[in-house]
């Protein structure tokens, strides 16, 4: 792992692992009465959203409170952005004010490497979302939850990885970034991924990606360890890429009768948000088996530990995270 | 625990010497607690967790009843994190009761410039608020940068900053034993 997280293909299975364990052991602090660590005392955590989030900034704002950075939050909303300033006049004000770290969600693909490599700011850039390309954050997130559920144990699984587990990702898998992040670090955790969807939300050169394609949901769902629903987004969508929401929600909606022909021990991943009676039913919402809540603090568990191990080491260590590991005293 | 040692390492202390420590140990904290009632052994990652082990072993052999055993990790309180990449983390569990009002030792393999103390007292801080805390470490090898002392060691060993001490346990090297080495390189200033 290096400065930056702009991508779920920056990691290589040591980094995603390291990142979980180190989730789970932030976790804990979560259950103690000082619910704060001194680590990252002094640095300052800019916010950087240019895009609508309640549960991604807010994640990220409480993970870096709990761990003693100073939080900036910035949307575009109401700032200078509204009046028309770019990109690059925004991160040198941020680099100008010392930010140690940019927390950026951008409606367009690429804005975070480009802040990442344009020489703009000397920071961290840790990538919340940009347009349909990536949300690293939200795949480790994901991939924590299932390795709890999955691999479990009271230790939960640390240590391990997701090898041989069959998760299914069903729905716009078009326009979601959390989709092709899940993909790419999922097939790097060793699970097995399939990707069901109508073939007009499959994105050109989906057959490139390390993963199984289908269009029928209830084939797959026998042989499924995990189903991962996407949200619709109906906010990006300019053509009609299904006749109806009926149809989509009777074809590639998760309603009980469809959970019930998951295998015993399955989970179900709700988006978030969720339009219930889209792609999800409130049967299936509420249900055990599905991980809404927990998603929530194991959100903040992982966004700590991709700012601890960004920021908490030396500054600007050339050298790969997991090579380091071996030498701690 | 420093691991670069060049240098052929010379044994200071055998298993039978380090069981005869902890014994020792044990029984000087039964007597200075009176009896160990309200004591809670903390182990710093990685060998102060399995010293902590043993001396629970040895005190319920002593008292007759269970005394509460958990581990501390320090990582996140660390003086020093700046200066190396990011470290992994080590479990911290803490016994079901907690530590309030209790009397917590804390328990390292050994103690070098206390840094490694303070942060645990940090830590510990964050935890809770215990009676008192005291500190049990296997080896002493000197070299204090800060105003910190044990109050229980199972050996005294003074050394020289050239120096490098590596304890070994069953549970993670496969052997009991204490080594005193060399190391090649200058002391960076680590611990």
């Amino acid at each position: 792992m290096m400065r930056h997280l702009i991508s779920a293909t920056d990691l290589t299975r040591d980094d995603a692992v390291l990142i979980l364990d180190t989730a789970e052991e932030l976790a804990r602090v979560a259950d103690r009465p000082i619910k704060k660590l001194p680590t990252l005392r002094g640095r300052t955590v800019v916010n950087l959203f240019f895009e609508d989030s309640t549960r991604t900034r807010i994640s990220f704002e409480a993970a870096a409170k709990r761990l003693s950075a100073d939080v900036i939050n910035f949307s575009a909303k109401g700032s200078s952005v509204s009046k028309g300033e770019s990109l690059k006049d925004t991160a040198l004000t941020l680099e100008a004010m010392g930010a140690d770290a940019v927390v950026i969600r951008h409606h367009d693909s690429g804005a975070p490497h480009r802040l990442a490599t344009s020489g703009w700011i000397g920071g961290s850039v840790v990538n919340a979302g940009d347009g349909t390309h990536e949300h690293p954050t939200q795949a480790l997130l994901d991939a924590f939850t299932l390795r709890r559920r999955l691999v479990g144990g009271a230790s939960g699984g640390t240590g391990a990885d997701l090898s041989g587990r069959r998760v299914t990702i069903v729905g716009d898998i078009l326009h979601s970034r959390v989709a092709r992040s899940n993909v790419h670090l999922l097939t790097t955790l060793g699970a097995e991924v399939t990707v069901v969807a109508p073939p007009t939300l499959l994105p050109i050169g989906v057959d490139h990606w390390p993963c199984e394609v289908s269009y029928d949901l209830d084939a797959v769902l026998p042989k499924s360890d995990a189903v991962m629903m996407l949200r619709v987004q109906r906010e990006r969508m300019n053509a009609a890429y299904f006749p109806t929401e009926r149809e989509y929600a009777r074809r590639y909606g998760l309603h009980g009768a469809r959970m019930a022909r998951m295998p015993e021990h399955a989970v179900v991943m709700p988006p978030g948000p969720m339009n219930r009676g889209m792609e999800i039913t409130a049967e299936v919402a509420d249900s055990p088996r599905c991980t809404a809540v927990e998603q929530v603090s194991g959100g903040v568990s992982v966004r700590m530990a991709v700012l601890y191990l960004l920021l908490g080491g030396a500054p600007a260590a050339p050298a790969r995270l997991t090579e380091n590991l071996g030498d701690r005293a | 625990m420093d691991s670069d040692t060049p240098a052929p390492a010379r044994s200071v202390m055998e298993a039978p010497d380090i069981a005869r420590a902890l014994t020792r140990i044990a029984h000087e904290i039964v007597e200075r607690a009176k009896g160990a009632d309200d004591v809670v052994l903390l182990g710093i990652p990685t060998r102060g967790v399995f010293l902590a082990g043993r001396l629970a072993g040895k005190l319920r052999e002593i008292t007759g009843h269970p005394v509460p055993v958990g581990s501390l990790d320090i990582t996140m309180y660390r003086d020093d994190l700046r200066l190396r990449p990011a470290r992994a983390l080590a479990r911290t569990e803490i016994p079901g009761d907690g530590v309030d009002g209790r009397l917590v030792v804390l328990v390292d393999d050994v103690l070098f410039s206390g840094r490694t103390i303070r942060a645990a007292l940090d830590a510990l801080g964050d935890i809770g608020r215990p009676r008192a805390v005291q500190l049990a470490v296997l080896v002493d090898r000197g070299h204090r940068e800060l105003p910190i002392r044990a109050d229980y060691v199972g050996k005294n060993i003074p050394t020289s900053l050239r120096e490098t001490v590596r304890v070994l346990l069953t549970e993670e090297d496969g052997r009991d034993g204490v080594l005193l080495g060399v190391r090649e390189r200058a002391p960076s200033g680590e611990r």
